[in-house]
Order: structure tokens, then C-alpha cells, then sequence
């Protein structure tokens, strides 16, 4: 029988935002729901075409092809930051170009994509490329396909840091924190800055065109979104 | 240079550009520009921190530490160095990727034969 202490070390061990070792600090492990119900697609069926949108992983590649499915990374996050998107609209304002935006990425045929994780990007990513990215997800994504994002609730602060995640079990994360290239100043990299939160009614307007949304509320002020194509 | 230990290897330097096919039956380490098809059925390819290709790349072994732009069919390994910028789908039967590497593509990791 497990010893009173046993059982507690499991309690630690499972809880969010716990460092992985003592060794690590930088990186820390999460569960998820989220992340638990795509694992049992992935188990049930083979050959699946999956979509990692966020910073490149070796682990995330190494788990989904291991279970014999295609993967596909793509990081839109790093890909906004691209100064040749940079124009002027009407009124002389530094806009994004979402069509050239589309034109460079997520150049997929229609309903190619069984799995799609999304992680944190809307968060972090210049608002007008937002809606014009998730209408392309549609496209891309098989009817009954699943994608996956986070959202911070309200409690995030804008510094809130900008993890990347790591598939490290059926339902375990592993996050570390991103460091993109600092626009204009040459060799120095920072934190991505959170540029706003949704609320749940506008996450709701923002996959109104898919079948159905489904939300995972976590202890780290993270809501997990799991939307079916 | 973090060029290739041990063994003898070719070396296109990074003041050198070439257009066209580069095939070879030695193991190339790659500073300059490149630009066509590269072929070293059984040999390995390094891509240096200055090199920048646009190729289709065939050989053995692949590490990139520079800028790949098109697909990589490795018969036994592919490593991609933290300065890696690697746009292209990627075949091979095994992958390393450190930290910081960046990778636009599909990978397809093929199981080696004899292996379930």
C-alpha cells in the first residue's frame, strides 16, 4: 500500500506549473485535458496529418511520428514577426498584410489536416492576423478534425510569459519559455508580449464557423479550447 | 567552423556560389551558396552557419547550422543546430533538433527495415 507521503509526492508531482527537476528550472510540466482527448485520436487511428503551429519541437515530431502519423511544423508566431509584412493603410498607420500573411503560410490544400494545435497563438499574435488565420484553419482542417488552443483568462498579466509546449505523455505538457529575435536591435532575443485576452464570448465568435467548442478550465489562469472542424 | 571530425570532406567556402546540380562521393561541408539540386547518395551534407541553400538535398546525413530552403531526403539522419533556419519537408530515419531551430515542412520519419 502507497505510504501517506507517496501519495503525496504524486499530488505535487501532478500539479501545474511545477518545475520538471530542480536541475531544469526553465522548464515546467503541465497536464492536459486537451491534450489527453487528441492523444486518444491519435491512438485510434493511424496515418493522421497533424499540425504543430507552434515553435519547432523535436519531442512533438518524435511523438506523433513515432505513433506513425505525418507531422507538420509550422511557427506562425515567429512568421508574424516578418518586417515584410509591414505596410501602410489608408490613414498612413503601420498595418500587417494579412493576405501576404496567408499567401506565405499555411499554404495547405482544403481539409488536409486531421489534428491542429494552435497552443497560445492567438494570445501573442498581432490581432488582425487572428481571424484570417483561424478562417484558414477551417479550410485546411478535415470536417471532424480537431484543433487545439489556449487562452489566458483574465487573471494573466501582460506579462504573462510565452511558453512553448512540448508533448511529453497522453495528457502531459511540457512548457518552456520562448525568446523570439528583438525587431531592430540585432543579436538580442525577448519574451513575446500577451496582447490581449478573450473572453469566452469572443472565442465562441471566433470558431462560430466550425461544428462544436469545448472548454478545459486549468489552475494557471489557461483555458484549454479543443474546437471539432 | 564546426566542420565535419575526422575523415576527408569537401569544403565549398563561404565566398563561393553555385548554380546547378552538385553531386559528389564525399562528404561536403557547405559554407557558401547553393542554389540547384545537391546529391551525395552516400555521404553527409553539413550546411555551415553561413551557408544558405536552395536545394533539393540527398545523402546520408544531414546537419544544417545555416539556411535550407527546400526538402531533405536523409537515408539515416537529419540534425538541425539551434541557428537552423530549415524551410522544406523532411524525410529520414532519424531527427535531432536543438533548441532554437527553426523548421517549416513536413517531416516523415521512416522506420528503419527490419523494424515493426
Amino acid at each position: 500500500m502507497a505510504s501517506v507521503a507517496d501519495n503525496l509526492m504524486k499530488l505535487f508531482r501532478s500539479s501545474s506549473n511545477q518545475p520538471a527537476s530542480p536541475a531544469a528550472p526553465h522548464k515546467l510540466t503541465r497536464r492536459s485535458s486537451g491534450i489527453g482527448e487528441i492523444s486518444r485520436l491519435l491512438n485510434s487511428q493511424e496515418n493522421l496529418s497533424v499540425l504543430d503551429m507552434g515553435s519547432t519541437s523535436a519531442n512533438n515530431i518524435r511523438f506523433f511520428t513515432e505513433k506513425g502519423h505525418k507531422n507538420y511544423s509550422e511557427d506562425l508566431l515567429r512568421a508574424s514577426l516578418d518586417p515584410a509584412l509591414r505596410m501602410k493603410d489608408e490613414e498612413g498607420k503601420i498595418v500587417l498584410d494579412s493576405k501576404k500573411f496567408l499567401e506565405d503560410n499555411l499554404a495547405y490544400p482544403n481539409a488536409h489536416f486531421d489534428i491542429v494545435l494552435c497552443w497560445n497563438l492567438p494570445d501573442y499574435m498581432e490581432e488582425s492576423l487572428v481571424k484570417p488565420t483561424v478562417d484558414r484553419l477551417w479550410s485546411v482542417m478535415k470536417p471532424g478534425g480537431l484543433l487545439l488552443v489556449f487562452f489566458h483568462t483574465r487573471d494573466a498579466g501582460p506579462d504573462s510569459k510565452c511558453y512553448r509546449y512540448h508533448v511529453t505523455g497522453t495528457d502531459l505538457l511540457e512548457m518552456s519559455e520562448i525568446k523570439l529575435p528583438a525587431p531592430g536591435r540585432s543579436g538580442e532575443k525577448e519574451s513575446p508580449r500577451l496582447q490581449r485576452v478573450f473572453n469566452n464570448r469572443h472565442i465562441e465568435n471566433l470558431f462560430r464557423d466550425f461544428a462544436s467548442i469545448k472548454f478545459f478550465l486549468a489552475r494557471d489562469a489557461i483555458r484549454e479550447v479543443l474546437v471539432v472542424r | 567552423m564546426d566542420a565535419p571530425k575526422g575523415g576527408e570532406f569537401a569544403l565549398i567556402g563561404k565566398s563561393v556560389v553555385i548554380k546547378g546540380e552538385l553531386s559528389g562521393s564525399e562528404d561536403l561541408y557547405l559554407d557558401g551558396q547553393v542554389e540547384g539540386n545537391i546529391e551525395l547518395r552516400n555521404h553527409s551534407l553539413t550546411v555551415g552557419p553561413n551557408g544558405v541553400v536552395k536545394a533539393n538535398v540527398t545523402a546520408k546525413g544531414v546537419v544544417v547550422q545555416g539556411k535550407l530552403d527546400g526538402s531533405i531526403n536523409a537515408s539515416e539522419r537529419v540534425e538541425l543546430r539551434q541557428t537552423a533556419v530549415v524551410t522544406g519537408d523532411l524525410a529520414t530515419q532519424r531527427i535531432a533538433i536543438e533548441e532554437g531551430a527553426f523548421l517549416k515542412g513536413k517531416v516523415d520519419v521512416q522506420r528503419e527495415a527490419g523494424k515493426a
